[in-house]
C-alpha cells in the first residue's frame, strides 16, 4: 500500500495489539500456570503464582510415560508426514504434466475423501486393519504403521491439490529443456520439478504434520500403551482422583517447543508455497 | 462432478463394495482355547493417582503370579476416558487382552455382546466359589437369571462426608440421617463463601449414580420388571428435582457445582469450601489434598424417616469387575489369574492400597478395612446398596439420564426455574431417546 | 488459463505415478466409507458388534429415524445441524475477516513484523489438544482467567456466567474455533497478498486512490482466487471438526454447542449402535458433497465470467 495516513497507522496499532493479545492469552496461561503448585490452578485464577516452582517440569515424566508419547507421536507424525509429501508429489506431477483416461475422476474422487467425517469411516478402517492382520499377519491395529497409513490419507487430498497448483505454476519450457537434454520424465521430476517446487512442498508437509500430530479421535481406537501419542496421551494428566493443571500446562509446552521452532523456521517457506499452490 | 462420469463413478463403487462385503465382519472364529499357555495379557482401569502410580501397584503383585505359575502378564493401565472404545475395539475385532477391568456398571451391556466368558458354576469352581463374593456385588455383575459376565474385583459404596469442624461451628451435634434435616443443615452451613454440600454437575456418572439412589428411595429403578425404561414415572422426577433442587431450592450446593467434572467437589470439601460431600471412598482423595481423616467423618447417606427396603437404598453398588475375554487363547491361565487377583491376600493387599473395600468377604475382616470411613462403606455396601439396572441398554440409560440431570442443574445454576413439568420433560426426551429393542 | 500438457499417449507412467496414491485412498477411504455406508442399513447394535456381518438388515429404519424430525432424534440430529451450520458461518467468516484484516495490516514493512507475524501463527502450531485444554481451563466458572477478567477486574457482568455448559458454550466454542482457525486464513492471504504486483498500488496512487480505494479495488479483487480456496478448506474443517468440542466438553457436549460430529460420535461410540451413527453421517456426507458441489460450480462459473 502507498503512504498510509496516520489515522490507518493508529488504527493498524490498535488492531494489531488487540489481535496479539488474543492470540497470546492462552500462551501465557500455558506458561503462568505451568509455573504454579497445585493448589493454585484449582483454586481461582491468578496471574502470578503463589510461588514459583519448577516442580510441574519434573512431574510431567512421571506421571505418565510423556518422553514415550512424544517420540511415537515424532514417528508418527513424521513420517505420515514423509509418505504424504511423498505420493503428493508423484499424483501431483501426473495430474499437472500428463492428460490420461480418468484424471478428472481421479481429482474429483481424491478431493471428496477431504469432504468424509472421520467418524464414518473410524469403525469400518478399523475392522479393515483387524482382518487385514488376520489373514496376512501385517499388525496394523495397535501399530504405529496403521496409525502412519490413516494419517497420511488426511493429509493427501488437500496436499495433491495444492502441489498440483503449485506444478502448473512451474513453466513447462523447463521440462522441455530437460527433455530436449534427454532426462526421463522421473529424472525431470527429481531434478526440475521438485527443486522448484520446494516451497510448496513445505507448505504441504507442514499441512500434513500438523494434521497428524494433533488428531484425537482415531489415536484413541487405534493405539495401545506402546503406540500412544501425545494428543491422546495428555489426557493422562486426568486422572481418577485430580486433574494436574499445572502438570497439563507444563507439558503442553515442552511438547509444543519443538513443533512450533520448527514452524517458525519453516514460516517463510510456507508463505510462499501457499502462494501458488492457492492461486492457480 | 460431470454427469457423463457417473457410469464409471457407479462401477467403481460397486466394486469396492463388493471389496468390502468381503473382507467386512470381525472374526467369527470366537471360542477361548489353551494355545498360549505362558502369557496373559490384562488391562487394568486406572484407579491411583495416575497410570503409573497403577503400574507401580500391581506390577510387584503380577511378578509375584508369575513366580507361582509361570505364567507373564503383560500389563496395560488404560484411563477411563480410552477404556470403553478399547472394550470395544477388542469386542468388534476379537482381538483383546485375555483379562481386564470393567466398570461394574457396564456387565450387562457387555454381557450382551457375548464377549465376555460367562461365570458359570465351573468357572466359579475354578476360582473357589461364588460364596466368597459379596451377594450384592455379584448382583452388579451381569443381568439378572444369567450366569455373571464377570467377577467383582474392587467394592466402592457412596457415603456421605462431612466436615466436623464446620459443622460444629454451626451448632450442628449429629450428621443428617434424613433428607429434612440434610436440608436444614446445609442451609446452616451455607454462608457467603462455604455451601452446605458439593455436587459434580458436570459429571454424567455422578449425576446417574445419584439419580439411582434417590430414586430407589422414592420407589423407582427407571426400568419397569420387564426392563423398559420408565424414566419420567411421577417417582423419577421427584427423584432427579430433588437432586437438582440443592442447586435450584435449596441453595446448599453453589450454582457453579454444575460444570464440576474433574473432582473439584472433592477439593471443594477437602478446603473447607463445603460441609458435606457425598462420594464413593474418598478417603485417599481427601488426603492427597491435604485433608486429615480426624477431621472429616462419614456416614451413610440420608433416607427418607422411617423408611425399610428400596426406599432405605442409600447408594449403587460401585465398584470394578474383572471379566474375562471369550477370545482368550489361556483360558486357564486367565481363570488362575482371576483366582489369585480374588484371593483373600491380593484382595487385602489391593483394595488396601486403593482405599476401596474387597468383594471377598474373608477379606473384610482385615484391619486394613477397620478405619471409621471404610466401616461406614462396608455396612453400606452389606445393608443399603442397591446394583444400578443390570439391562443390556444401561450404558445408555447411564449417559441419557446423566446427562439429563447435568442439563437440568446447568439450567438450575444460570437461574431458570426447575418445575416438575421441567424435569418431567428432559426425562421423557432422555427415554424417547432409548433404541427400542 | 489453461496451459498446454504434454499429450503422452497411451503411457502408463501417469498411472505408476498415482497408484500410491489411489492405493492408500482406497484401503483408507474409500472401502471404509462405503463398508459405513452398507453399515447404515444394518442395525449394529452393541448385539452384533462382535460379529457384524450377521447384524440383521434394517433397509432404511435408521434413516427414518434420524430424519423424524417429530421425534427427539431427529429433531436433536436437526438441532445438532443448525448448530453446526450458525458455528461453521460464523467460524469462517470471523476467522476470514480477523485474517483479511490482519494480513493486510501486517503488508506493509515496519519494525516487529517478523515477530508480530510469527506471534499470530502460534495458535496454528500448537498442538491442538493443548491449545483446547488450556481454553476449558480458561473457560471454568469459578477458577478460570476469562471470569476473572469480565467479573473481578473489568466488573463487565454481575454473576458469572458458565461457558462450558448452558447456552454460552457456543460462544466459548466460537472463540476457541476462531483463534484456532484464524492464523491459516492469516498465512495464505498473506501469501496471496505478495502476488499483487506493487506497480499497481502505485499507479492507484498516482491516479489519487486513497487508503480505503486502494484496498477496495485492488487487494480486494486479487485475492478473490485465494478467497475461493481458503472459505472452502475453511468450510470442510470447521464442519468436520471433532477435535475442539471433545476436548472442550467431553463427550457430552451442552445443547448449544452440540456439533454434530460429536453427536454422531455420542449417538454411535458412546451408546454403541453404530446403524443409527452411519446413517447420520451418510447424510452429513451427502450434506457436504451437495454444498461443495454447488459452491464450486457457483465460484468457478463466476471466474470463468470474469476471464
Amino acid at each position: 500500500m502507498i503512504n498510509p495516513p496516520a489515522s490507518f497507522r493508529w488504527l493498524r496499532r490498535a488492531v494489531l495489539l488487540l489481535l496479539l493479545v488474543f492470540t497470546l492469552t492462552p500462551v501465557a496461561v500455558m506458561l503462568s500456570s505451568s509455573l504454579k503448585p497445585l493448589q493454585d490452578v484449582q483454586g481461582p485464577w491468578r496471574w502470578v503464582p503463589s510461588h514459583l516452582t519448577l516442580r510441574p517440569y519434573v512431574d510431567i515424566w512421571s506421571t505418565v510415560p510423556l518422553a514415550r508419547y512424544f517420540t511415537n507421536s515424532l514417528i508418527v507424525a513424521g513420517s505420515a508426514t514423509a509418505l504424504s509429501v511423498l505420493i503428493a508429489i508423484l499424483a501431483g506431477y501426473a495430474v499437472s504434466r500428463y492428460r490420461f483416461r480418468g484424471r478428472r475422476l481421479f481429482t474429483v474422487t481424491v478431493l471428496s475423501t477431504q469432504m468424509f467425517p472421520g467418524i464414518l469411516f473410524l469403525l469400518p478402517l478399523f475392522l479393515i486393519f483387524v482382518n487385514i492382520g488376520n489373514s496376512t499377519g501385517v499388525a496394523l491395529y495397535g501399530s504405529r504403521g496403521g496409525l502412519i497409513l490413516t494419517y497420511l490419507t488426511f493429509s493427501l487430498p488437500f496436499s495433491i491439490w495444492m502441489l498440483v497448483g503449485y506444478f502448473d505454476s512451474i513453466p513447462r519450457d523447463l521440462d522441455e529443456a530437460a527433455a530436449v537434454d534427454g532426462c526421463g520424465p522421473v529424472r525431470t521430476l527429481l531434478r526440475i520439478v521438485v527443486p522448484a517446487a520446494i516451497p510448496g512442498i513445505v507448505a504441504v508437509a507442514v499441512y500434513a504434520f500438523m494434521t497428524a500430530w494433533g488428531e484425537v479421535l482415531f489415536a484413541s481406537v487405534m493405539t495401545n500403551d506402546e503406540t500412544r501419542t501425545l494428543a491422546v496421551g495428555l489426557q493422562g494428566y486426568a486422572t481418577q482422583t485430580d486433574v494436574y493443571w499445572n502438570q497439563v500446562m507444563a507439558a503442553s509446552l515442552v511438547v509444543s517447543i519443538p513443533v512450533v521452532a520448527g514452524f517458525l523456521l519453516l514460516q517463510r517457506y510456507l508463505v510462499a508455497g501457499l502462494t501458488a499452490g492457492a492461486v492457480k | 462432478m460431470r454427469t457423463h462420469r457417473l457410469p464409471a463413478t457407479l462401477a467403481l463403487t460397486a466394486a469396492l463394495a463388493l471389496t468390502a462385503t468381503a473382507c467386512g465382519g470381525g472374526s467369527s472364529t470366537s471360542g477361548s482355547s489353551n494355545t498360549s499357555p505362558k502369557t496373559l495379557t490384562y488391562w487394568a482401569s486406572n484407579q491411583g493417582s495416575s497410570l503409573e502410580n497403577d503400574k507401580q501397584v500391581l506390577e510387584p503383585e503380577l511378578r509375584k503370579f508369575e513366580q507361582q505359575t509361570g505364567i507373564k502378564v503383560n500389563l496395560e493401565v488404560i484411563p477411563w476416558s480410552d477404556l470403553l472404545n478399547r472394550i470395544l475395539a477388542a469386542t468388534a475385532s476379537g482381538q483383546g487382552p485375555d483379562v481386564l477391568n470393567i466398570g461394574n456398571t457396564w456387565s450387562a451391556s457387555l454381557q450382551a455382546t457375548g464377549a465376555l466368558l460367562p461365570f458359570d458354576q465351573a468357572a466359579f469352581d475354578k476360582i473357589g466359589g461364588k460364596d466368597r463374593f459379596l451377594p450384592a456385588t455379584i448382583a452388579s455383575a451381569g443381568a439378572a437369571g444369567k450366569d455373571p459376565a464377570a467377577v467383582p474385583l474392587y467394592s466402592m459404596a457412596y457415603g456421605l462426608y462431612y466436615n466436623k469442624k464446620l459443622f460444629q461451628a454451626a451448632g450442628i451435634a449429629q450428621p443428617p440421617t434424613t433428607w429434612d434435616e440434610f436440608v436444614a443443615d446445609g442451609k446452616k452451613l451455607t454462608t457467603g463463601s462455604q455451601y452446605g454440600v458439593a455436587i459434580e454437575g458436570g459429571n454424567v456418572s455422578e449425576n446417574v449414580h445419584n439419580a439411582f439412589m434417590l430414586g430407589q428411595q422414592h420407589g423407582t429403578g427407571f426400568f419397569d420388571a420387564a426392563g423398559k425404561p420408565q424414566f419420567d414415572s411421577p417417582a423419577a422426577v421427584a427423584a432427579v428435582k430433588q437432586y437438582v433442587d440443592f442447586i435450584a431450592a435449596d441453595k446448599i450446593a453453589a450454582p457453579g457445582n454444575a460444570e464440576y467434572a474433574a473432582n473439584q467437589s472433592v477439593t471443594d470439601f477437602a478446603t473447607g469450601k463445603a460441609a458435606m460431600l457425598m462420594w464413593q471412598s474418598a478417603g485417599a482423595n481427601l488426603k492427597s489434598h491435604g485433608m486429615n481423616p480426624d477431621d472429616y467423618g462419614v456416614v451413610p447417606i440420608p433416607a427418607p424417616a422411617g423408611a425399610t427396603g428400596t426406599q432405605a437404598v442409600t447408594s449403587m453398588v460401585a465398584g470394578i469387575n474383572l471379566a474375562v475375554f471369550k477370545n482368550t487363547k489361556n483360558l486357564d491361565g486367565a481363570l488362575n489369574f482371576v483366582k489369585f487377583m480374588t484371593s483373600d491376600e491380593e484382595q487385602k493387599q489391593l483394595n488396601g492400597t486403593y482405599g476401596s473395600l474387597p468383594p471377598v468377604k474373608a477379606a473384610q475382616s482385615d484391619p486394613a478395612f477397620g478405619t471409621p470411613e471404610l466401616k461406614t462403606l462396608a455396612g453400606v455396601l452389606q445393608n443399603s446398596a442397591a446394583p444400578l439396572p443390570q439391562v443390556a441398554g444401561e450404558s445408555q440409560f447411564e449417559t441419557l439420564i446423566g446427562t439429563a440431570v447435568k442439563n437440568l442443574l446447568a439450567a438450575a445454576a444460570a437461574g431458570q426455574p426447575v418445575t416438575d413439568a421441567s424435569v418431567k420433560a428432559e426425562l421423557t426426551k432422555a427415554q424417547q431417546q432409548m433404541p427400542a429393542s | 488459463m489453461k496451459q498446454p500438457r504434454r499429450s503422452t499417449g497411451r503411457t502408463a507412467l501417469p498411472y505408476l505415478l498415482l497408484l500410491p496414491a489411489l492405493a492408500v485412498e482406497l484401503l483408507i477411504h474409500l472401502v471404509p466409507m462405503v463398508t459405513g455406508i452398507v453399515m447404515s442399513f444394518k442395525q449394529l447394535t452393541q448385539f452384533y458388534i462382535r460379529d457384524w456381518s450377521t447384524a440383521p438388515w434394517s433397509g432404511l429404519a435408521n434413516y427414518r429415524m434420524a430424519v423424524d424430525f417429530h421425534a427427539p432424534v431427529g429433531q436433536a440430529l436437526l438441532n445438532s445441524f443448525w448448530v453446526t451450520c450458525t458455528f461453521t458461518l460464523l467460524s469462517v467468516g470471523l476467522s476470514w475477516l480477523i485474517g483479511t484484516t490482519a494480513a493486510i495490516m501486517t503488508q506493509d514493512t515496519f519494525r516487529g513484523r517478523g515477530l508480530l507475524r510469527a506471534a499470530f501463527l502460534l495458535p496454528y502450531a500448537l498442538p491442538v489438544f493443548a491449545a483446547v485444554i488450556t481454553w476449558s481451563f480458561m473457560f471454568q466458572r469459578d477458577t478460570g482467567l476469562v471470569n476473572h477478567v469480565l467479573h473481578d477486574q473489568l466488573h463487565l457482568v454481575k454473576d458469572k456466567p458458565f461457558w462450558l455448559i448452558g447456552d454460552n458454550s457456543f460462544w466459548a466454542l466460537l472463540t476457541v474455533s476462531v483463534w484456532k482457525s484464524w492464523p491459516f486464513a492469516f498465512l495464505t492471504l498473506t501469501a496471496g497478498l505478495q502476488n499483487i504486483p506493487r506497480e499497481l498500488y502505485e499507479a492507484a496512487a498516482i491516479d489519487g486512490a486513497g487508503i480505503r480505494q486502494q484496498i477496495r479495488r485492488i487487494t480486494l479483487p486479487s485475492l478473490r482466487p485465494v478467497n475461493q480456496v481458503l472459505l472452502l478448506v475453511l468450510f470442510l474443517w470447521t464442519f468436520n471438526d471433532f477435535n475442539t468440542p471433545f476436548v472442550l466438553f467431553g463427550k457430552a457436549a451442552p445443547k448449544a454447542a452440540d456439533l454434530i460430529s460429536i453427536h454422531i460420535y455420542q449417538s454411535s461410540f458412546v451408546t454403541w449402535n453404530f446403524g443409527a451413527g452411519s446413517a447420520m453421517s451418510v447424510l452429513l456426507l451427502l450434506f457436504l458433497l451437495l454444498v461443495t458441489s454447488v459452491y464450486l460450480f457457483a465460484t468457478t462459473r463466476r471466474r470463468g465470467a470474469d476471464d
